[in-house]
């Protein structure tokens, strides 16, 4: 029984990389650029979900760590001309280090209190933003004319190469999904399901909640800002629009309705929720009604989501007698 | 030689003193109880032992360090282990995953290393998975290894607390009621299980309701009522303590717990 169902997952899991790998030939140009979204939003998602899956920390202000990675890209790349992708770890350093000041006073905050001081957050840096803050962010006209990425000395145009951007972003996605899920079964992964599970065990075990959660928040800040630098490399132009409220709701709803502290959810997450409302765009009106519905529909009946995480299976048995000592 | 001095600790919760100006050594290799009737404060010295609770007077020293009011995970890593009166367990994890979070303070790789899984990352994962099942074995687990947290027997899931316990390689294990939940059979494998652990050099502190638990294991008692200490000794002279026995036992004819 179990055997067939993992046969049958491996499948899919398979055919899905097949499907995906190959899209660009047998897909147009639009399409190609839905599904460089999908891979964007299902970065996002991966980097939410170390702070929103393992961790258990409501936390839905992600898009400020996103907008922070874009800016840092944009304004640097603007001014001193140094390509986006050198500027990648940068945007991701940044994104990191505000994370660290920004996250550092509210993580002993439980549930929807810090639900609430995160909306809280990324309202603040999204004004800030628009209201020019140092005179660099270019206010609610935002930053035009940032660089397109390139590989030696190849550029590649986010908008008009999609097929060629899209190969950039998968790669980035399939290098994510390899770091996040060795870092999920680490030390360091089990140490937030810990504390998601029962924070005073944990910290009775021995384990430093507090510095697992910031350094949860910073993980998560650094790869979305990561992510931002491709996005804003993508379509070359950003503003404050683009890192509203919504995008952080956007990206919580992918972790919680695909399955929080599960890859295959997030991933399953960002395509049902970016891919989808595509393919029904004739419904336009009713898209945020049935985005609701459904919502409500699996809080009710799958509130672990759609693809939960299962228990990591130890290889107990490859053990050598001499191994298991006291 | 002492291996834990609580020196006149106070805990106030309000107006209420929970703890008060309670002394006592714990000497290294022992197994000491501390009993006293329910609401005696006797959770609440646990508490401000393992730092879970601020301690409002008096310190308390481990092996020569005053650790009076350090953050919890420290006095773990310093080699205090403990077990919580209400079960405490990562419910939805394997009894595997349960132990390793014991051994996390002694393991020391990052984020990067984990990320790259580098060779001395993967070879700490295998010691501590050896570790793990090491303890599991030792308090009779091992088979279920691979088997959630919340399937088990309620004595069992008392065990997988003290395995994980354990894990953390401690100088003082501190035991909870840990015979709350526990059949006779149980109980009496949970005896041979404390002296075993002592067998190992780790010291236990001991808190319990079973009485005849408390006189077969340990060698020193402290006993409490409304949060003052008003008797110490070995179990039989603590047992005859007039104090005592009209505390902890109230009349006569409720005799017959001792």
């Amino acid at each position: 029984m179990t055997d067939t169902r993992t046969k049958i997952r491996k499948t899919v899991y398979t055919l899905v990389v097949v499907f995906w790998i190959f899209a660009p030939l047998y897909l147009n140009n639009y399409w190609t650029d839905v599904l460089n979204n999908v891979a964007i939003y299902a970065i996002l998602g991966l980097s939410l979900n170390i702070i929103l899956g393992y961790g258990g920390m409501f936390h839905m202000g992600h898009a400020a760590f996103y907008a922070i990675g874009a800016y840092t890209t944009a304004i640097i790349n603007t001014t001193y001309g140094i390509p986006v992708l050198w500027l990648m770890p940068v945007a991701g350093i940044s994104a990191g280090l505000f994370a660290l000041v920004v996250a550092k006073p509210i993580i002993h905050l439980r549930g929807d209190y810090l639900l609430i001081v995160t909306i809280g957050m990324v309202e603040i840096v999204r004004i800030a933003l628009i209201n020019n803050v140092f005179g660099i962010t270019g206010g609610a006209n935002g930053i035009f004319g940032i660089s397109s990425p390139s590989i030696f000395g190849y550029s590649i145009n986010g908008i008009v190469q999609t097929g060629q951007f899209f190969y950039l972003i998968t790669a980035f996605l399939a290098i994510t999904i390899l770091l996040f899920y060795l870092l999920e079964h680490s030390r360091f992964g089990r140490a937030l399901k810990y504390l998601c599970s029962d924070e005073i065990a944990a910290e009775g075990s021995g384990i430093n909640t507090a510095g697992y959660k910031l350094a949860a928040f910073v993980v998560g800040a650094f790869w979305a800002g990561m992510t931002g630098t491709l996005y804003a490399s993508k379509i070359t132009f950003i503003s404050p629009e683009s890192f509203s409220f919504w995008e952080s709701v956007v990206m919580f709803m992918i972790v919680i309705l695909g399955g929080s502290g599960s890859i295959p959810g997030v991933l399953l997450g960002a395509i049902l929720i970016i891919g989808l409302p595509e393919v029904f765009q004739e419904l336009q009106q009713y898209r945020l009604l049935i985005f609701g519905l459904a919502l409500v529909a699996m809080m009710v009946f799958r509130p672990q989501g759609i693809l939960p995480p299962k228990p990591h299976e130890y290889p107990v048995e490859s053990l050598d007698e001499s191994e298991v000592t006291l | 030689m002492s291996l834990l001095r609580v020196n006149n600790v106070t805990k106030r919760f309000g107006g209420l003193v929970a703890v008060d100006a309670v002394s006592f050594d714990i000497p290294e290799g022992s197994v000491f109880g501390m009993i006293g009737p329910n609401g005696a404060g006797k959770t609440t010295v646990f508490n401000l032992i393992t730092g879970n609770y601020k301690v409002d007077g008096g310190n308390i020293v481990f092996e020569d360090q005053d650790i009076t009011n350090r953050v919890t995970h420290k006095i773990v890593k310093l080699g205090i282990a403990r077990t919580f009166q209400t079960i405490r367990l990562f419910a939805n994890m394997s009894l595997m995953e349960n132990v390793l979070s014991g051994y996390h303070c002694r393991m020391t790789s990052g984020i990067l290393a984990a990320m790259f899984r580098m060779p001395w990352q993967y070879r700490e994962e295998r010691r501590a998975m050896g570790k793990a099942l090491a303890e599991l074995k030792f308090v009779g687990l091992a088979d279920q290894a691979r088997n959630l947290a919340r399937n088990l027997s309620y004595g069992n899931q008392r065990l997988l607390e003290i395995a994980r316990a354990l894990a953390s390689n401690p100088r003082l294990i501190i035991l909870d009621e840990p015979a709350g939940g526990m059949n006779e059979q149980e109980t009496a494998r949970l005896v041979d299980l404390i002296f075993r652990i002592r067998d190992r050099g780790i010291t236990v502190l001991l808190i319990e309701h079973d009485m005849s638990l408390v006189m077969k294991a340990c060698e020193y008692l402290v006993v409490l009522e409304y949060g003052k200490k008003i008797a110490e000794g070995v179990p039989d002279a603590v047992k005859e303590d007039p104090l005592v026995i009209e505390a902890y036992l109230g009349s006569e004819d409720e005799n017959d717990d001792l």
